[in-house]
């Protein structure tokens, strides 16, 4: 690893376990404070509710967007959340605009860029929308807008699909189809999209080294 | 000590977490802007992809600050507000909380009065997601060294490994929108936003390539999306 790659991992390192401190010290802090220690099986007993599935697909996808998102982008997103809807997608989508490759120096800059930068701006529309809860509710919670938030997946992928998809057609034959075809024949699926997420990979992995052997692509 | 979803102090918590949270971000954009300049990429390409993510960020960033709506009717304020700045995502959030008020036999369409139960909420929260967080420094050095060690052996196998990791992450999402089409008209609504989006991100591509108008680069996405929601508003009331 180059010295920026190194260090970046050393930083990322410091700050993610710092994070890991302070995520707890949440829990902890309202514990202490109001003495209300919960019962440890109401704690299990709600874990065991989430966490197979959660752990399951925490580990999955360290393993699938760390390629992508690079040493410091994946430091970054995997603390501040809403990785598949929103991190992901923002550094695809600055790398792809940039003509940078993932796995590079380039791309690890131009990914930390957008991830950061992407982080910067949820946090402050958040905190933004925080203080304004009492105006905003009744616009957002409003029937008529529900229809543009339930579709922000397709809305952010279709022009997402359209670049990637228009620059390796012959790439993404196989996933897509198998995909629309599993959909289709499962529509349940929908909600575990993100177990989905390395099938999806593999599938166009493997796809890829057929039609690289062959000469294809 | 008295209890309340809102307190001052539940927010002061909230907000220190908040500027951590800030802080890393900053830190890692000047960090990855010097190394920008240092490596010849200009000022003006590199401020483009901050303005760009920005613009593009903004929608998504409406609808996480729904998801703290959405959990602050039985959680208050502070607590979703960490939650949704920090790892989570409304996806994981909902289910955890209702799973632990199920197991305290509480229901989650009231405020949560009893600071045991919250206290309970804010750890199963938590202690769900940890593995999100744990498992990056513990596996990065061995994934980084897999894929430097993919592009020095082939190069151009390297360029479609990563390629096709991307398409397949964007098939998965791209084959979901699917999984309605049985369900009658309203199954439809997904299909047509996708393709809205995709038709204005082809637009988009021809007035870039073929008009010239490269300064649109930086609003394709935002364009394309923010185009694709507003199409969604329009086209539900007619097929639901």
């Amino acid at each position: 690893m180059r010295d920026y790659m190194k260090e970046t991992d050393r930083y990322g390192r410091i700050w993610i376990w710092s994070a890991v401190v302070v995520v707890l010290m949440v829990p902890a802090a309202i514990c202490v404070y109001y003495n209300a220690w919960p019962e440890m099986t109401a704690v299990l007993k709600g874990l065991l509710g989430v966490a197979p599935i959660y752990w399951t697909v925490g580990v999955i996808e360290v393993i699938t967007y760390t390629p992508m998102l690079g040493v410091g982008g994946t430091y970054l997103a995997f603390v501040t959340g809403n990785l598949t809807s929103l991190k992901a997608p923002s550094a695809l989508s600055a790398m792809e605009s940039m003509g940078v490759k993932p796995g590079t120096e380039e791309g690890e800059v131009i990914s930390t860029l957008a991830i950061a930068t992407c982080s910067i701006v949820t946090t402050l529309v958040i905190a933004a929308g925080v203080c304004l809860l009492a105006l905003i509710t009744p616009i957002l919670d409003s029937p008529a807008l529900a229809p543009a938030f339930d579709n922000i997946l397709p809305a952010l992928f279709g022009g997402l699909g359209v670049v990637y998809i228009s620059k390796n057609w012959k790439l993404s034959v196989a996933p897509l189809v198998f995909m629309i075809c599993l959909f289709l024949a499962v529509p349940s699926l929908a909600g575990s999209v993100g177990v989905l997420v390395p099938v999806g990979v593999i599938i166009a992995l493997a796809a890829a080294r057929v039609m690289y052997k062959k000469g294809w692509v | 000590m008295e209890f309340s979803t809102n307190s001052t102090f539940l927010y002061l918590v909230a907000v220190l977490v908040i500027l951590f949270v800030l802080a890393q971000s900053v830190f890692f954009l000047v960090r990855a802007y010097r190394r920008g300049r240092e490596m010849g990429m200009s000022a003006e390409r590199l401020r483009r992809v901050i303005l760009s993510t920005s613009i593009f960020t903004l929608a998504p960033a409406v609808s996480i600050l729904l998801g703290v709506v959405t959990l602050a009717k039985f959680l208050g304020i502070p607590l979703p507000w960490i939650r949704m700045s920090v790892i989570g995502a409304l996806t994981y959030e909902l289910p955890a909380a209702t799973s632990t008020a199920n197991a305290l036999g509480l229901s989650l369409s009231q405020m949560i009065t009893d600071p045991k139960a919250y206290s309970a909420i804010a750890w199963v929260m938590t202690l769900g997601i940890l593995p999100s967080i744990i498992l990056p420094p513990v596996l990065m050095k061995r994934i980084r060294g897999g894929v430097v060690k993919l592009r020095q052996k082939d190069d151009k196998w390297g360029d479609l490994f990563m390629t096709s990791m991307f398409l397949g992450m964007i098939s998965a999402f791209l084959g979901m929108v699917f999984s309605d089409l049985r369900s009658g008209p309203a199954g439809l609504i997904p299909i047509l936003v996708l393709l809205c989006s995709a038709a204005l991100m082809g637009v988009c591509g021809y007035l870039i390539k073929k008009k010239n108008m490269q300064w649109l680069e930086t609003y394709a996405m935002s364009i394309s999306m923010v185009g694709a929601m507003i199409f969604a508003v329009v086209i539900t009331p007619l097929l639901s």
